[in-house]
């Protein structure tokens, strides 16, 4: 099929399957799953740019459904997205900021994809080694306990230290069930825009463990508020890309067609996990964006 | 138990084939009506684009979301 606006032919079933695989992971962990798409759309011949601001308009409409599954199971703490939607887009510009700034000294590739390595490949060791450490702790989890939004984590200690950290002006969020400071929550915010707009896509797999290791967030409802608080941030992605003539839309809605069944299927799957089995299972998916940045730099593929 | 998962898996190949047709001819349907148009919105009208867009694909996520669910409801009712 010719898309004419990125001027590419692809096949639409192929599209459809992307889209399908990135919806079941956005629905189970919250993320837009921009390391898949991004270098999905690459390998079919669509222009890096467009690949980068259509996969932001697709993770809109993906991440509408998903949140709204989320928001039916009592999974999205909409306080919380509020805030961390501003701190984000602040954040975001920072980044892409950056990223202007690198391509003047002419070495923003090296420079973005060592910096891509270390962050993934950090998250990953971290969750790996917290999730299993706190599957250990509470080896007496039954699975009927699984649908219970009350999470532990072997962070847990350091985590209590940050949200007595008191900052006027604190917090409450009932939903979640914590209270902390304003200015924490914006940290994290605008870090985790800050590596949207640096390293590319919503930035997930750095939010959803931040809100759950750093503001103390329970899993379930880190992985639905992150995903209200994309449908904001990519919204304001997709706006900035399309005036710059980066989005192709028709590309969007058709790998979309597929993500509304996966991230369905997503959504529900959450519900039979416990909060750290699905940190646990989280873990790979960092890995597998390192892989792909460590193929392009040994290759000097472009993906 | 058993009886149950081959149940609720045929149920949900149901769903997905009736989801696959109604989605095949959808997006051949809005991809014809609305490819020409789009093409020269982006080239001529970057801003109304970028709104257009942003609606297209928040309208699909509501309206195909809302189809999903209803196909979901109708077949597992059906195969209970």
């Amino acid at each position: 099929m010719f898309f004419p606006i990125s001027n590419s032919h692809i096949n639409p079933v192929y599209l459809v399957v992307v889209g399908f695989v990135i919806g079941i992971l956005g629905g189970f962990f919250g993320v837009g799953g921009s390391f898949i798409a991004g270098p999905a759309l690459r390998l079919m011949g669509v222009d890096w740019n467009y690949a980068v601001g259509t996969d932001l308009a697709h993770i809109v409409g993906k991440s509408i459904v998903a949140a709204r599954k989320h928001r039916s199971l009592g999974n999205v703490d909409l306080k919380l997205g509020l805030i961390m939607a501003v701190g984000t887009i602040g954040g975001a510009e920072g980044g892409a900021q950056l990223i202007q700034a690198l391509k003047r000294a002419g070495n923003v590739n090296s420079v973005v994809s060592w910096v891509a390595i270390v962050v993934y490949v950090g998250i990953s060791v971290f969750m790996l080694w917290e999730s299993h450490k706190t599957l250990k702790l509470h080896k007496g989890r039954t699975v009927k306990d699984a649908g219970s939004k009350a999470d532990h984590s072997a962070f847990g200690p350091v985590t209590k230290k940050i949200q007595g950290t008191n900052i006027w002006p604190m917090i409450s969020l009932p939903t979640s069930g914590i209270q902390i400071s304003l200015w924490i929550i914006l940290a994290v915010a605008v870090v985790g825009g800050f590596f949207s707009g640096f390293l590319g896509g919503g930035a997930g797999y750095i939010r959803m463990p931040s809100m759950v290791y750093v503001l103390g967030v329970p899993t379930h409802l880190a992985v639905g508020t992150d995903l209200f608080e994309i449908v904001i941030s990519a919204s304001y992605g997709t706006f900035t890309h399309a005036i710059k003539g980066n989005v192709d839309i028709l590309i969007a809605l058709v790998m979309h067609t597929g993500a509304v069944i996966g991230a369905q299927i997503g959504v529900v799957a959450t519900q039979y996990f416990a909060g750290p089995k699905i940190r646990l299972a989280f873990v790979p998916l960092p890995l597998i964006g390192a892989a792909i940045v460590i193929y392009t730099l040994v290759t000097g593929h472009k993906l | 138990m058993k009886r149950d998962a081959a149940k609720s898996l045929r149920a949900f190949a149901a769903e997905l084939a009736i989801y696959a047709v109604l989605v095949t001819g959808y997006f051949f349907l809005v991809l014809h009506v609305l490819g020409g148009w789009l093409f020269r919105l982006e080239t001529q009208h970057r801003v109304l684009y970028a709104f257009v867009a942003i609606l297209l694909i928040a309208g699909q996520a509501v309206l195909l979301d809302a189809i999903a669910t209803l196909l979901f409801r109708l077949v597992r009712g059906r195969s209970r």
